[in-house]
């Protein structure tokens, strides 16, 4: 590795763009949210070390929801869509072996979970989770069912825009990241007190997946592209560190 | 306009939701695609240095045990060697991965991890940290994970000479970051999320 190259600790979190801890009109919040400051400290190998999962991990339908918990020869129900993307850094680098796990109710809004009472109907041919392991170029790819709309218990009539939850491990455990991908054009996505934990309206709009014509397979699914960004390194020449550390 | 930095903007989090085991730790969750989740096993086979046994409740403001969280942890073996691709100074224990995730017991919401007495890892500066587990913590009602860190109670030598507790201005919350010894090879390290017993987070 040459000395340009020579990465340095991760890049602090912007905090403002990322949600605030209390965010009343998400009620939950208001007692989960720790009260005093974050104590911020430069990241050490603690941080900028993770575990590795190999490609060996994953069986051939992981990241295929529309059969992986499907009898055999039948599938789930509801709009076929493939979801893809790249796992980037801030400073533009694909993330190669990171590891994505997706989870999302099915097309009627309903999760396979015991502490769900949502009245639709939960799909026998339909688990609700899935599994990758980002490329060399730090692409991804899906296949699953559009997931629905659902109420839940929040205001007196919230609902949450349809939506995949993401779940993504990099290179550094400062990268730990979960996140939620909503779909272009859903009008629940400006009412709901989840996303508006978010202050920028770009940081909406950079969860919020466009149809990608591109990717679709004709006569078969849709597609929604979804590229996700982890923290970066710093790269420097001039880093403070001691020798040979 | 000066020239672009073009550096982009990480992804926003949101909360893990309710349903977080669903995705992470399917198997408990009653799903079984996998066959078996994902970092419940820490030591694959004979492990080097002290064996022991890491659990804890996580509690909201009003005192009450969640049980909808996810917890995850991460550290070296007893030597300070991570099994990370960016372990640049030597082998770690092959049978011991450092990385744990627990969904809590289903009905009172306690963590338990099997897992070993860690090594003293440097400090960027020169020195040793004290020795530490990461620790990471993600629920319904939290927006973005919360980071912390389980020290020990009976490093008190390391601890007092450690660069991050040291420089903490409120020395009286120190010991939300350390795990009391229970018995032998045995520690609770417990995360209070609010209240006069705060867990001290970190933003690393
Ligand atoms: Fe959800």
């Amino acid at each position: 590795m040459s000395n340009t190259d020579r990465p340095g600790g991760y890049m602090p979190r912007d905090r403002d763009w990322q949600p605030a801890g209390l965010t009343p009109a998400y009620k939950t919040t208001i007692k989960r949210s720790p009260q005093a400051a974050l104590l911020s400290f430069p990241s050490t190998l603690s941080e900028e070390t993770s575990p590795v999962f190999g490609h060996g991990l994953i069986g051939a339908l992981d990241n295929d929801l529309i059969h992986n918990f499907a009898q055999s020869g039948e599938s789930a129900i509801g709009p076929r869509i493939i979801v893809h993307g790249r796992v980037l850094d801030e400073t533009g680098r694909g993330v190669p072996g990171a590891l994505i796990e997706v989870w999302q109710a099915n097309a009627g809004g309903r999760y396979r979970h015991k502490k769900e009472s949502y009245l639709a109907p939960l799909d026998p041919n339909f688990g609700g989770c899935g599994r990758t392991i980002t490329g060399e170029d730090g692409s991804y790819e899906f296949r699953t069912i559009q997931p629905g709309p659902y109420p839940w218990p929040n205001g007196m009539n919230d609902w949450r825009p349809a939506h995949i939850h993401f779940s993504i491990c990099g290179h550094g455990f400062a990268q730990r990241l979960i996140t939620q991908m909503y779909f272009e054009g859903d009008p629940h996505i400006r009412l709901c007190p989840i996303v508006n934990s978010l202050s920028d309206p770009a940081a909406v709009e950079a969860l919020t997946a466009p149809l990608d014509m591109h990717r679709t397979v004709p006569m078969d699914s849709r597609a929604y592209k979804f590229d996700i960004v982890l923290r970066g390194r710093r790269q420097t020449y001039f880093e403070n560190r001691a020798e040979g550390m | 306009m000066p020239q672009s930095l073009a550096y982009l903007k990480e992804t926003p989090s949101q909360t893990a939701g309710p349903y977080v085991h669903i995705g992470c730790t399917s198997n408990f969750s009653g799903i079984d695609i996998y066959g078996g989740d994902l970092g419940t096993a820490m030591k694959t086979g004979p492990v080097k240095g002290e064996e022991i046994v890491l659990r804890g409740t996580v509690y909201d403001g009003t005192g009450t045990p969640l049980r909808d969280a996810m917890i995850e942890i991460w550290q070296p073996d007893a030597a300070g060697l991570f099994a990370s691709a960016n372990e640049t100074r030597g082998q770690a224990d092959p049978n011991f991965t450092g990385w744990g995730r627990s969904p809590g017991d289903m009905n009172t919401g306690e963590f338990v991890f099997e897992t070993v007495k860690p090594g003293a890892v440097p400090w960027p500066g020169g020195g040793l940290q004290a020795p530490h587990i990461s620790v990471w913590v993600v629920a319904r009602g939290i927006n973005i994970g919360l980071q912390t860190r389980a020290y020990f109670e009976d490093e008190a030598e390391a601890n007092a000479k450690d660069p991050i507790l040291t420089r903490i201005e409120h020395q009286n919350r120190v010991p939300t970051l350390l795990a009391k010894k229970e018995g032998a090879g045995s520690y609770r390290f417990d995360i209070h999320l609010q209240g006069p017993h705060e867990t001290i987070f970190f933003d690393i």
